[in-house]
């Protein structure tokens, strides 16, 4: 039998405590062993960006980490992004401006653009186009996921303003 | 609820299922006891199999299963011919179809050769470098000339030579148009492309239930019914006995049509054979030689023209390459072929093409299918032919256009689909129009590109027509059922890669049915809900299903009218239906359809003679051809000649596809289709060396457009609804990348006229860009300056309204010959000039002036080109009263390239400064001249 590592893991706030073999890509674990499909490979070389998730709150792309390497952090999944309440305000705009066609390429679209977003609270076309460009989509030509950016941005933006309004 | 949804901006349905990740792709699918599968493939393009050794893969621990040609049996078989060529006449085909697993000889890089099955996908890979392959290599058929050369190695060696296919096909005499023309124009045009590139990469999964005698295969494919028949078939198995599903699939473009390809045909076989579900997942790097791409074409081709720029005829001879094999017959080539002809009246077309086979992945079509290879072709012919005619890019276009009273229009040759080459219907000139407004094409040339130009800067604007066949046969067929809870259910056969399917069609059957979108729930791509049907490609998803669903739909409303009208006791033709229910118009008497629906299936009781049970049709449509959409493309772009980096500024399309279902997703497709144009014309080719080795097999280094490189689209539709289709309908699919490799080109082109390059290939890319700037080095040019002042003895209003006259200010250019005004500060004109050594020569020039602060200054930008050499530049001129009269001072800088620039800077000065002030007497001259007549009058 190969050789297995024991892995603490919180994946979308539960914690798994699993071994896995050293050589197990994050990508494999987060879609085979706990099933959480949402999150896509297409290239499984860094290119693509599909198959990017959160490690402690900042984008990385899954594929190009091993499970074991995730070790002690928490990984949020776009399993993760939606609330019981509803979506993700990122994922309703998303919607609303038909940022998305076939929808693989979206769940790594979703995971890099949370943080961007905390980050940028308000970004021009420029900055969008620049974080998305580490992001391939084949549907869209990128065009309505800067639409569906620049809009969850101003929703955000308009939120807090009322949230402190209230305060 | 919108009073009809056909025409509304609707969101998807989909959406929530993908934006959450509950969305289910094939490699999603996760069964009990599920083995995985991985490919041994070739590493040479060509060579004999002598030998594969097996043994060492079999003993690794977690390989289940270790399978090579010979293990297949009769299971080996080639693939079958999808797309039988269209019977026309003298027409050569040779059928050499995919194998499963290579018996006796690869014919390109990566060509599968044996199969492993583990118990997990790294063990199946790890087992990979156990086998031991050995082939005698063959020289590799790569290019596609030498392919055709004699003495060739041969790809497939039962055949006389490489040719795998020979067309001729003739309309009108294009001898006597040749004869006739007032000029021929000739060039030898190359287009290649690349991969589909879907995000998803292919994917099938196969599970045999031996108690229920079932299979089911979940399979990334556009065409899930024609795999399903085609495996029943192969597998000894009854149609109904094999289930295929396509669940959402990640990008389809056309490849995933295919069928079927090894791993599809394998997969299934060795899930029966060891009756465990198995998997298998492509790989990037294997999407690049185990999926099909479309590639390149060389086209001898020329163009007879009359001197007022009319078409007179064309003839094309070009070379195809196919691939190692040619399932897919000759739709790509065929397209080619027929779209080159475009929008335009083609009185004489004279073409043939000779499809090749080589040692390279086969060829299928891609997103556009062999049509921007046409195009490519046409519209440079045009725009050459514009300039040998001296005549503007558009107006070249609009003299060609079939009018709109010319449709049907039949060209009298044969489509890929084997039905007549007929425009169903189309109104070209208003979109061209609408794109140059939308670019603003006069504002560029007039006042953009000088300006820009006189500050050194390379921008340039293309702007191209294309028409697209879409939504072509055999048919598609819908069920549609309104269910006992209200709720509609629709189950058509094609399948859906991301198009919006799901909505667009629950749009057309809530129309018909009247009832809330929310409630009509679409499925697609599983036989076991629908299972007549060919699929999704050549855009036709949306026509043909949809006309389809639209048919079924209107059924289930007839059945919904009789049984409402008994119900009722009112004639069907005082019912309507509104808001879910059937109503006694004018009245609150009503019923709701789930109501109905219940009626309609008594548990007892008897259904009446005649009728069925349920509120349930199923229609199919089937279109005798397909129907044309159309459109314009256009761009400007920027160039920087010392890196050749190209920027796009600016795109605009028009596009006409018939009546539109939901915009939005026509724009969706659209946005996504230029990306992938702006991807073909500049950033993805496929890089072959001479042994047909993939240079380029990995998304770092084959370029994708990233957010980055595409730049925002501007979109104007028109609607010119098919006759064909009861509902108006067009494809859309694939007009987003059609022309972007012409209209870069022209654009391209004209950004770097000064360099006098001629773009007759794409992809270009920096490289390549570079290149052909080196080839030819951007003509000697010399700045000039003028500064000086000159005195009117007239009042300065007078002085400023002559100079905005072009008739005087055509005085002010050296050897100004005449002036037209074209727009509103815009003009266009002729001059005459020579300096020293330098024979006089006619230039065309164009003036904008700019900045106009009457009356006292303005900008005046010149741009005059001739055989000579160019200058350009601009010319601040400011007035001012004085008691003498009017001072003008000016100051000019001027570029001069060219032979005129050859004289040297001295001389170029000393005559610049001379013809100036000659010019600034004629106007004086002139004006004084004016005022002593009115002054006599
Ligand atoms: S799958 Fe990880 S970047 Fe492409
Ligand atoms: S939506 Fe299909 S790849 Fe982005």
């Amino acid at each position: 039998m190969t050789q297995q590592v024991p892995v603490q893991v919180t994946v979308n706030g539960t914690r798994h405590d699993v071994v896995v073999e050293p050589r197990l890509l994050l990508s494999d674990f987060l879609r085979q062993d706990l099933g959480l499909t949402g999150t896509h490979v297409g290239c499984e070389h860094g290119v693509c960006g599909a198959c990017t998730i959160l490690l402690d709150g900042e984008a990385v792309r899954s594929c190009l980490m091993f499970a074991a390497q995730a070790d002690g952090h928490a990984v949020t999944t776009v399993e993760g992004l939606a609330s019981p309440g509803g979506l993700h305000p990122l994922q309703s705009a998303f919607h609303e401006a038909h940022a998305l066609q076939c929808g693989f390429c979206t769940p790594g679209i979703l995971m890099t653009l949370v943080p961007f977003l905390r980050d940028h609270p308000a970004p021009d076309e420029r900055e969008i186009r620049e974080a998305l460009a580490g992001n391939l989509c084949r549907c869209t030509g990128y065009q309505n996921i800067v639409v569906a950016v620049r809009q969850a941005a101003a929703d955000a933006r308009a939120h807090s303003e009322s949230e402190s309004a209230r305060a | 609820m919108p009073e009809r949804y056909v025409g509304a901006r609707v969101r998807r349905s989909e959406d929530e299922r993908l934006l959450t990740g509950r969305a289910l792709f094939v490699d999603d699918v996760q069964l009990d006891g599920q083995l995985h599968a991985a490919f041994v493939r070739s590493e040479h393009a060509h060579g004999r199999l002598r030998d594969v050794d097996v043994s060492a893969a079999r003993r690794r621990p977690g390989v289940i299963s270790v399978i090579t040609a010979a293990d297949l049996g009769d299971y080996w078989r080639p693939g079958p011919l999808l797309v039988p060529p269209p019977p026309i006449p003298g027409l050569i085909f040779h059928t050499c179809t995919q194998v499963p697993l290579v018996r006796d000889k690869v014919r390109h890089v990566g060509e599968p050769i044996a199969m492993i099955v583990a118990q997990s996908r790294y063990v199946a890979e790890d087992a990979l470098a156990d086998v031991v392959v050995d082939i005698e290599p063959l020289p590799a058929v790569v290019d596609l000339e030498a392919a055709m050369a004699a003495g060739a190695a041969r790809v497939h060696e039962h055949l006389a030579s490489n040719l795998a296919a020979h067309v001729v096909q003739r309309t009108g005499d294009y001898d006597a148009a040749r004869a006739a023309a007032h000029r021929v124009i000739r060039r030898r045009f190359r287009y290649d492309r690349g991969l589909s590139a879907a995000i998803e990469n292919r994917c099938v999964v196969a599970q045999w239930d031996a108690r229920a005698e079932e299979l089911t295969i979940w399979d990334t494919t556009q065409a899930p019914i024609p795999i399903r028949n085609g495996l029943a078939a192969r597998l000894g198995l009854l149609e109904s006995q094999v289930r295929v599903i396509a669940p959402f699939v990640g990008g389809g473009f056309g490849p995933k049509i295919m069928m079927h390809y090894p791993e599809e045909v394998l997969i299934p076989w060795i899930a029966m054979q060891l009756g465990r579900p198995v998997k298998w997942t492509e790989d990037r790097q294997e999407n690049f030689f185990a999926t099909t791409q479309e590639r390149g074409q060389v086209h001898d081709a020329e163009l007879a023209v009359a001197q007022d720029g009319r078409i007179l005829g064309i003839r094309d001879v070009f070379l195809h390459d196919t691939g190692a094999y040619d399932p897919y017959g000759l739709t790509v080539p065929i397209n080619s072929q027929c779209t080159l002809l475009g929008p335009y009246d083609v009185p004489a077309y004279d073409t043939e093409f000779t499809a090749v086979f080589t040692n390279k992945p086969i060829v299928t079509p891609v997103r556009g299918a062999g049509r921007q290879h046409g195009v490519f072709v046409m519209e440079r012919l045009l725009d050459l032919a514009a300039r040998e005619l001296g005549l503007d890019r558009l107006e070249i276009r609009r003299r060609n256009y079939l009018s709109r009273d010319r449709f049907p229009y039949d060209h009298h040759i044969l489509f890929q689909d084997s039905a007549p080459l007929v425009y169903d219907s189309g109104d070209y000139a208003p979109a061209l129009e609408e794109a140059a407004k939308l670019i603003g094409y006069h504002h560029f040339l007039h006042e953009e590109q000088p300006r820009a130009r006189a500050a050194g800067r390379h921008v340039g604007l293309g702007i191209v027509s294309y028409i697209e066949g879409t939504g072509i046969g055999p048919y598609e067929g819908a069920r549609v059922t309104v269910e006992p809870s209200g709720q509609v259910r629709v189950a058509t056969g094609v399948g859906t890669q991301g198009q919006g399917h799901f909505t667009a069609f629950a749009q057309i059957v809530a129309d018909v049915l009247a009832v809330r979108i929310e409630h009509v729930h679409v499925v697609t791509g599983d036989t076991r809900e629908f299972n007549w049907g060919t699929g999704t490609f050549a855009s036709r998803g949306a026509v043909v299903a949809g006309t389809a669903c639209h048919a079924a739909a209107t059924a289930v409303r007839t059945k919904v009218f009789d049984l409402a009208s008994r119900l009722l006791e009112t004639p069907p033709e005082g019912l309507e239906l509104v808001g879910g229910a059937v109503r006694v118009v004018g009245s609150d008497r009503s019923i709701d359809l789930g109501a109905l629906a219940a009626q309609a299936n008594p548990l007892r009781g008897a259904v009446r003679p005649g009728t069925e049970p349920g509120l349930e049709a199923t229609a199919y449509y089937g279109p005798d051809r397909g129907s044309t959409a159309s459109g314009v493309h256009a761009m400007i772009v920027e160039v920087d000649p010392e890196t050749a980096m190209v920027t796009i500024q600016k795109y605009v399309v028009v596009h006409d596809c018939g009546r539109l279902i939901n915009p939005m997703l026509v724009e969706g497709q659209i946005h996504g289709g230029v990306a992938h144009g702006i991807g073909n014309a500049f950033y993805e080719q496929l890089m072959w060396d001479d042994n047909g080795q993939l240079q380029n097999a990995s998304l770092m280094d084959y370029l994708l457009p990233t957010a980055t490189e595409v730049p925002p689209i501007v979109i104007g539709h028109r609607e010119t609804p098919s006759p064909l289709s009861p509902i108006g309908l067009k494809g859309v699919g694939e007009a987003g990348c059609i022309p972007t490799g012409a209209a870069f080109a022209q654009a391209v082109e004209d950004a770097l006229a000064d360099f006098h390059v001629e773009i007759t290939e794409i992809p270009l890319s920096p490289d390549r860009l570079f290149q052909l700037l080196q080839r030819t080095p951007p003509q000697r040019r010399n700045q000039v300056i003028v500064e000086g002042s000159y005195v009117f003895r007239l009042p300065r209003a007078v002085v400023w309204d002559a100079l905005q006259d072009p008739a005087v200010l055509v005085r002010a250019l050296p050897g100004g010959m005449a002036l037209e005004q074209q727009g509103e500060a815009s003009y266009h004109g002729a001059m005459r000039v020579g300096i020293g050594p330098v024979t006089a020569a006619e230039f065309t020039v164009r003036v904008t002036l700019l900045d106009r602060e009457p009356p006292q200054r303005f900008a005046m930008v010149v741009d005059g080109h001739s055989g000579l050499g160019f200058t350009r530049g601009t010319a601040q001129v400011s007035l001012e009263e004085d008691a003498a009269g009017t001072v003008m001072r000016y100051r000019a800088e001027l570029q001069v390239g060219g032979r005129i620039a050859g004289v040297g800077q001295r001389v170029l000065d000393t005559a610049a400064k001379l013809m100036t002030r000659q010019g600034l007497e004629l106007v004086h001259r002139e004006l004084a001249g004016r005022r002593t007549g009115e002054a006599s009058a």
